[in-house]
């Protein structure tokens, strides 16, 4: 059995709030200076050079990318064979977003009643975490802080088996022409496909830790992928929704086996400023 | 790309003379304010009481930054969701605001309270809150200070980057746009 300190989680957790915020990844970063290359319309083109600028900005002065520094958003891999000490894994992870958001001078965005009072927690905990337990003797954590305003534009529809790839189409690009420029365009889009009504808006969400420009395993998805990504960027909303070729960034779509009489489907929207990070202990 | 210089405050005349899918820069004095704020103008413009700023021909920035570090002007300060603030809208412009900045759709009621009361509505780029605020040469607190982000900031800005969405001739650039280029 390995031993691994809670002190050591909150310190990674610490540092990848911080990294996640301030520097854009390299994947969504090269997405960017292809899109203003394909980018057609004026304005579109514009909006992304300035996105391109922001990252460099961001970097240098130690700015964050975006003001929304989002909800903290984990999925944990915890390999069996660790033992943790010194504490739960929630108090771990918690104690790092405490850290990371005052250290690195980050927006505290989290209200602890969500209907009544509203009163901001003042550290932005607590964060959203998914925990699986897996094989072996290593830690993975990924962390994504989730904007507010691309998440809002998000949804989870029960669809007829009988509604087939077509149905899932249909649900995806609606979906995406509805929120417009609400989501900040050009955007991410993350699919779940199958389960059940909880685990299908988690898939969703999974969707989006995937680096860009790493397309599903399965050919089929991979190609449905790339056919769902042209239609959305055939919706001409563009950069920011003031019109053009460049809607989406990429298309990521996840899978689940499903009830006999179930076609879960959802669909959670992340903007530009796709922030993920991850670690192995 | 063709870029016109906007000064802050507004008149009439600055409002009339820009379209839907014109690009800004704004120079001058704007103030921010997100929801919060907004419900709280709002409830004394119900009792009948002063507000704590002067809106005639003001622009009003949707914003809630992140704080600033030592040294540093204002945080990162990109535009919010301005959906959220189309309750208290059309009330604002009845008052004399000239504008507002922010992003994403807004309702009919708003469009339409563009039009009656001469405003404009402008898009700065969503998620370009580094560069944004460098554009931000001064910042102060004057009004709300318990609201924290939220509180109503007086900005000095200075080739402040924007696009107008709704002009005062009902012209809605997310239509006009997003037809342009479908297909």
């Amino acid at each position: 059995m390995r031993e691994l300190a809670g002190a050591e989680i909150s310190a990674q957790v610490a540092q990848m709030c911080r990294e996640a915020n301030i520097y854009l990844g390299e994947d969504v970063y090269r997405a960017l200076q292809q899109a203003v290359e394909r980018e057609e319309s004026p304005t579109g083109k514009e909006v992304l050079r300035q996105l391109i600028e922001n990252v460099a900005i961001a970097r240098g002065e130690q700015i964050p990318i975006c003001q929304d520094t989002g909800f903290a958003v984990f999925f944990v891999e915890w390999g069996q064979e660790v033992h943790l000490t010194g504490g739960t894994l929630e108090e771990a992870i918690h104690e790092g977003v405490r850290r990371g958001y005052e250290e690195g001078f980050l927006r505290k965005s989290i209200v602890d009643d969500p209907l009544r009072k509203r009163v901001n927690t003042g550290d932005n905990t607590p964060a959203v975490i998914h925990l699986r337990l897996v094989a072996g003797d290593k830690v993975k954590i990924a962390f994504a802080p989730k904007g507010g305003g691309s998440e809002n534009m998000s949804a989870v529809k029960m669809l007829n088996p009988s509604d087939g790839v077509d149905g899932v189409i249909n649900f995806v690009v609606s979906h995406v022409r509805e929120a417009g420029p609400n989501p900040c365009p050009p955007i991410v889009v993350g699919v779940g496909i199958g389960g059940t009504f909880d685990m299908v808006a988690v898939l969703a969400k999974k969707a989006l830790f995937r680096p860009l420009g790493q397309p599903h395993p399965d050919p089929f998805f991979a190609a449905l992928e790339q056919q769902v990504l042209a239609k959305i960027n055939d919706l001409g909303i563009g950069p920011q929704g003031f019109g053009g070729r460049i809607t989406a960034l990429a298309v990521h779509i996840e899978t689940f086996p499903s009830h006999i009489a179930s076609m879960a489907a959802a669909v959670n929207l992340n903007c530009h400023a796709c922030r993920h990070v991850e670690r192995v202990i | 790309m063709e870029v016109k210089r906007l000064k802050a405050p507004l008149s009439d005349a600055d409002v009339l003379a820009l379209k839907a899918g014109d690009n800004v820069l704004i120079s001058g004095v704007i103030y921010t304010a997100r929801d919060a704020a907004h419900k709280k103008l709002v409830e004394l413009l119900d009792r009948g009481e002063p507000l704590p700023i002067n809106l005639q021909g003001q622009l009003i920035y949707y914003v809630g930054p992140t704080p600033a570090r030592p040294g540093q002007t204002i945080g990162s300060a990109g535009p919010t969701t301005s959906g959220r603030m189309d309750a208290y809208t059309p009330r604002l412009l009845e008052q004399g605001m000239k504008g507002c900045i922010g992003k994403g759709f807004r309702k009919p009621a708003v469009i339409e309270a563009l039009q009656k009361y001469k405003g404009l509505y402008l898009a700065a780029v969503g998620g370009a809150g580094a560069l944004l605020s460098k554009r931000v040469k001064k910042c102060e607190v004057v009004a709300y200070p318990e609201l924290g982000a939220e509180a109503i900031h007086r900005l000095e800005v200075e080739d402040f980057p924007a696009t107008v969405i709704n002009d005062a001739y009902g012209n809605d650039l997310y239509v006009t746009g997003a037809k342009a280029y479908a297909r």
